[in-house]
This record gives C-alpha cells, structure tokens and sequence, in this order.
C-alpha cells in the first residue's frame, strides 16, 4: 500500500515536471530560435537501404547543403535560419521506422519531418504525421489509393502516381505501336511477388485487355531469385513482340544480363525498378537503347539538367532517373511553402496543397494533394532515359519501336 | 527442354555448391558457425568490383589475388577472435553458441565498414557475359565458370582431404577432435587452417558471383542463409555433400520455375530441404551425430 503510494506520487510529480517544462520550452524556443530542425528516418542498413540511397538520402542532404549555404531557410519576415537535421536508421524495418518518426514528433519536437523510403514505410509512418500534425510529402510511394489517403490524413501528399498510371500508359504505347504492325499483341510478362510487383501486374492485367493485348505468359517469381533462365525461355517461345517484367532493381539488373545471354530480342523491352539508376545505363551502354520502364525526364529541361549535374557533384552519385528529381522538387515546395508561410504546419500544409511552386522539374502543384504532373513511361534513347509518356505533356520524347537487338560485345 | 532445364539447373546448382563449400569446412571441421560468412562472400564481391572498374583488372586475375587475402583474413579472424572462445568452450554446444555470438557481431562490423566505403547502392558490372553453346543450351560463360570452378574446388579438396595426410588431420579434427591430440595432431592449428581454407572459398565464390550478380554492401545474409542450407543438407563438413546438395537445388528450383511456376521455386527449395531431413537427418553424406 505504501510502495503503491509512493509510485503514484512519484507519477504525478513526473506529469507535473513535464507539463511545467514542456510550458516553459514552448515559447522561449519560438522566441529565440537560432535554426529550424527538420528530421527524418531512413534505410540506411537493410535491404531497403540501396533504393533509399539512391533515390532519397543523396537528396535530402543535397538539399540541406543548398539551403545551408545559402544562410538557411527563409521566412516570410525575410530572416534566415540554419537547417539542424535529426536522422534515424529505420534499418530497414517498418517497426523502426515508426518508432523513429513518434521519436522525432514528441522527443526531439522537429519543426518538419522529411518522409522515408517506400510506399509500405511511408504508408505505415502516414497516421503519425498525421496525428503530430506534420505534413507528409510522401514521393517514393507508388499507390492507386491515394485519393482514399487524401481524405484520411488531410496533410499527406502523394507524388508518384499508381500502379494504374504506369499500366494504363504503358497499354497505350503497346496498343498504338501494335495497330502501325511494328509489334504483335501478344505480351509475356514476369512480375515479382511483392509490394511493388503484385500492385503493377494487377494493374497491368485489366489494361492490357482492355487495350486488346493478349497476354500469353503471365508469372510471378519470390524476392531474391537470380536465375531468370526459364522465364526469358519461356517468353521467347511464346511468340510475344513485347516483354514486360515488374521487378526490383536485382532482378531488372539480371534479367538484362540473361537476356543478352541467351539472345532473347524482344521487340518491346520493359523492366521495372532499377532501369532508371545511373548504374543501368553505365552497365548496359548502348545495349540499354530502346529499354523501356517507368519514370523519365525531359531532356531539355535546363534546370533538371543543372540539377542532375550538381546531384552528381556534390553526392557523388548521379540521381536516378524516376524519383529522384521529383523527391528534391518535394523539398523545394516544402523549402517555398516555408517561406511563404513561416513554420507554421498548418498554414505550410494549406499552401502546399493549394500553391505553385517553381522546382526542378519546371511549374509544379498538387492536385487533390497528388502530383500529376508525371512521366508515366520512359525509354533509353542516346545515353539518356527520357521521358515517352503521357504524350501530350511537353518535353515529350518520340517512342522509338522496335528497339535494336543486343549488340554481342 | 528437358536438356536445358537441366543443365541451367547443374550451372544454377554450381553458384550454390560454390558459396556453401567454405562454410561446410568452417561449420564442419573448425566447428565454428559463421554468422558472417556471407559478409566476406560481398567484402570479396566489392573487392574484385574495385579492381575490374578502377584497375580493369579481371575477375578471373581478381581471384588470384582475393583467395590469398580470404585465406589471410579468415586466418587472422581465427587467431584473433575464435581462438580465445575454442580455448574456453567445454564442449560443443558452447563454441556453438559462443561462436553464433561472435560471428554476429562480426557481420555488422564488416556490414558497417562497406556501407562507409561503398555506400548502400546496388552495385553490378559485367563480366563473361557471352553465350556459350553446351549440348544445345544456350549458357552464360559467367554462370559455367562457377559452376566448372565449384566443381573444380569440390574434386580438389576432396582429394586433399581424402588422399593427404594433412587431409587426414582435418578429417579426424572434425570427427574427434578431443581424440586428435592423442595422435600428435595440432588441433587447434588445423582448425585454424579449415577456417582460414573456408574464408579463402568464401572469396573465390563472392568474385564468381560478382560477375553476374548484382549486390549491396547489406545482400551479405542472402548468401550465409542459402549456403547454410545447402550445408545442413549435403551434411556438415563434407565437401561433397555440400556440392551435391547446391545442384540439386540448384535443378530442383528450375525445374520447377520450367515446368510448374517460378513462384514455387523458393517453396520448392525448403520441400527438398525438409525431404531430406526426415529421410536423412544428418544431411545426405552427413554421420549420425552421436
């Protein structure tokens, strides 16, 4: 009875202290403040960490390094504050990753959170932004649910697209080049059993019958295969004019490799995530030609090319050429929306959602919270993925059919 | 089809067979459990990247140079860190359980240092990526040349071990090796010799691999988890066991990718595994533990 007392007293004096000291932070913080603290969690270990260390990490600390040299982020009096950064290790686990993102809302009182790598990780970190009342610019996140998400965390913005974007688009370009009689209609087609591969071939299924496509060889491998020998001889005895696989980046790397190996020619070459690194195109040189995927760029777009250029020269690594530009085009609007509207989460969160913004990739904002404005299907042409789809989006590239057939080196 | 499946199956096998021989040697004769196996299999992977793309030196010239330092490595690891815990360890379990430990903490340190020098990314090149011609299958030069060096290593060291005296030592160290002293063998310097043998095949099969497999300073326990099975399965310690079991892995899985659906690979792969178990408990050339 007496312990129990004592427990109790002890409780309530700790509430008291919090209470007291979170009173007392809270203004003297605002009044002088001396930066902003943005924090955020990353794979930095763990198999997410290559996609996280290509697409967002060299981003993030691009953009930091900008901002800080230029004095800092401005706000709308004019004044400029340091960026302080707060950063986790998710290692990869989703369990970490929320516990991080809880760490940096109440114990270290970040004024914004960067968003991690990953539709899944970004999905399961969306209900404390959401309920810390932080904006979640969400970019390596591809999800046809997005307008559901909208109206669930009203602060969250997705800005990839969906599976169903890159289908349907991807459909079009088969339809259109099968009715010129440049290709057959008949697709093989090979998608990883997972996240990323289930959400594509489950679009792609109902968008190629609706396109009359036919698909005549439809699998799905587990994570970590390496071996594609039986799929590539499967799909080339099957007649198809057009192979399509959603893979991760090792599959994409291999089955590249197989391909050549065992002279399968494809008229249409399709591969999923991994086409877009700078590594592909390195690797690969002129065979990776007419080698379609998702994402791309506009090539005569100046300010993407600066981008890539001082990507590259200050990370050491080139951006890839699907999120990249669009995870530091996020925080250019994020870095804008500030300065219009100080750091003020709320106000920053409505003009986010209803601004425009000048970024990296030209004339940018959101519409229903989503970024729309994207390339839904890109192409190897000349060393450079460019972008081919949609294509009435200007900056467009031409779609170059059939692509050439490996060259024997 | 039934040829080709076959043969992608023996080649597939062959990259297998080749990962899991050094850890059957550690496992089998050192009796050290190496959590960080697959670690040394990358740290050798990035070693020939680096010389293939800032010196154009070749994998296969590549290899000549990170067996000896595997060997080396595995050598020093031994002396430094397993040595003290084979010392203290009163029976077998224990230099298990203590080695696990070890070698865990071992994983992350080599996992920290490449992700400090190489960063996180994929990392690939190419490498013997040709077509060769075998019986009318179509075959990568660099998937044979494992294949061809697995089963090159396999016949190799079983007749070192089979046909040498030294051979002979390790042999009785793995199966005695409270026993061995009585006969004048040095046991702790033939376990030293095993593990530093198993780090030098770890080396040789993560330059193979590097040919054609794309891979991140963090892909390390892929490796160490298949090599562990096709060890357990072929039975701890032996060289041939460990050969066999990888290609029929190796075919088993494309044979079911070719004929069935290539969802059911991994599946497949742990069906075989559970097989074998119950029909051999201690592995296809394993002894019944005494």
């Amino acid at each position: 009875m007496k312990t129990f007392r004592r427990r109790q007293v002890l409780r309530t004096t700790a509430l008291a202290a919090i209470m007291l000291a979170a009173g007392i932070a809270n203004p003297a913080s605002a009044q002088d403040r001396k930066s902003v603290k943005i924090g955020y969690a990353i794979s930095k270990t763990g198999p997410n960490a290559g996609g996280a260390g290509i697409t967002t990490l060299p981003n993030y600390q691009l953009w930091i390094k900008d901002v800080n040299d230029a004095g800092g982020l401005e706000l709308p009096d004019g004044s400029k504050l340091p960026i302080e950064v707060v950063e986790y290790d998710d290692r990869s686990s989703s369990e970490e990753v929320v516990r991080a993102v809880e760490r940096l809302a109440t114990q270290d009182e970040v004024d914004f959170m960067l968003v991690p790598w990953g539709t899944g990780f970004n999905l399961a970190v969306a209900p404390l932004f959401d309920r810390y009342g932080y904006p979640q610019l969400a970019v390596s996140a591809v999800t046809d649910k997005a307008p559901q998400f909208v109206q669930r965390w009203k602060k969250s913005f997705w800005m990839l697209g969906g599976g169903h974007d890159y289908a349907k688009a991807l459909a079009a370009i088969l339809a259109e080049a099968g009715k010129t009689g440049a290709i057959n209609n008949r697709v093989a087609m090979v998608s990883v059993a997972d996240g990323f591969g289930i959400d594509l071939v489950t679009a792609a299924r109902p968008a190629f019958e609706e396109t009359g496509i036919e698909v005549v060889y439809d699998k799905t491998y587990p994570v970590g295969t390496s071996d594609f020998s039986p799929m590539i001889n499967e799909a080339k005895a099957s007649g198809a004019d057009t192979f399509v696989a959603f893979s991760y980046p090792p599959d994409t790397f291999a089955l590249t490799q197989q391909a050549q190996v065992a002279s399968f020619n494809p008229k249409v070459l399709y591969l999923g995530v991994g086409t877009g690194f700078p590594a592909y195109g390195k690797n690969n040189g002129e065979n990776a030609t007419g080698i379609m995927s998702l994402g791309g760029i506009d090539p005569n777009n100046q300010a993407n090319t600066d981008y890539r250029k001082r990507h590259e020269a200050v990370t050491g690594t080139a951006p890839d050429y699907w999120g990249s530009v669009i995870t530091y085009a996020s925080l250019q609007m994020l870095q804008e929306a500030i300065k219009r509207k100080g750091l003020d989460r709320e106000a920053v969160s409505a003009e986010l959602a209803s601004g425009t913004f000048q970024t990296v990739v030209g004339e940018t904002r959101f519409e229903d919270n989503q970024l729309r404005t994207l390339w839904w299907t890109g192409q190897w042409q000349n060393g450079t993925f460019v972008g081919v789809a949609p294509g009435d989006r200007a900056g467009v590239s031409k779609v170059v059919l059939p692509r050439p057939e490996w060259k024997q080196n | 089809m039934l040829v080709t499946a076959l043969l992608s199956g023996l080649v597939l096998g062959g990259t297998y067979a080749l990962v899991a021989m050094g850890l059957t040697l550690q496992y089998g004769i050192a009796r050290i459990m190496n959590l960080a196996y697959g670690e040394v299999v990358i740290a050798a992977a990035f070693l020939a990247y680096t010389l293939f793309t800032a010196w154009g030196i070749s994998p296969v010239a590549g290899l000549l140079i990170a067996a000896p330092a595997g060997f080396a490595l595995g050598y020093v690891i031994y002396g430094v860190m397993m040595r003290p815990l084979v010392a203290r360890a009163w029976d077998k379990a224990s230099l298990e359980i203590d080695s696990i430990l070890a070698t865990f903490g071992l994983l992350f340190v080599i996992q920290g240092v490449l992700l400090v020098v190489f960063g996180a990314n994929f990392t690939s090149y190419s490498y013997l990526n040709v077509a060769v011609n075998v019986l009318g299958t179509t075959l990568a030069a660099n998937r044979l040349l494992a294949f061809v060096l697995a089963a090159v290593f396999a016949g190799g060291l079983y007749l070192l071990l089979t046909r040498t005296l030294w051979g002979t030592a390790l042999r009785a160290v793995s199966v005695a090796p409270g026993s061995a002293p009585l006969v004048g063998i040095d046991v702790d310097r033939a376990a030293r010799m095993a593990f530093a043998l198993g780090g030098a095949l770890a080396a040789a099969g993560g330059v193979v691999i590097s040919m054609y497999q794309t891979f991140t300073a963090t892909s390390g326990v892929v490796f160490t988890m298949k090599a562990l099975i096709v060890v357990i399965m072929g039975g701890v310690g032996n060289i041939l066991g460990a050969l066999s079991a990888g290609l029929i892995l190796g075919v088993v899985e494309t044979f079911v990718a070719t004929y069935l659906d290539p969802g059911l690979t991994l599946a497949a792969t742990y069906a075989i595994f559970l097989v074998v178990l119950l029909w051999r408990p201690s592995g296809l050339f394993g002894r019944i533990a005494r």
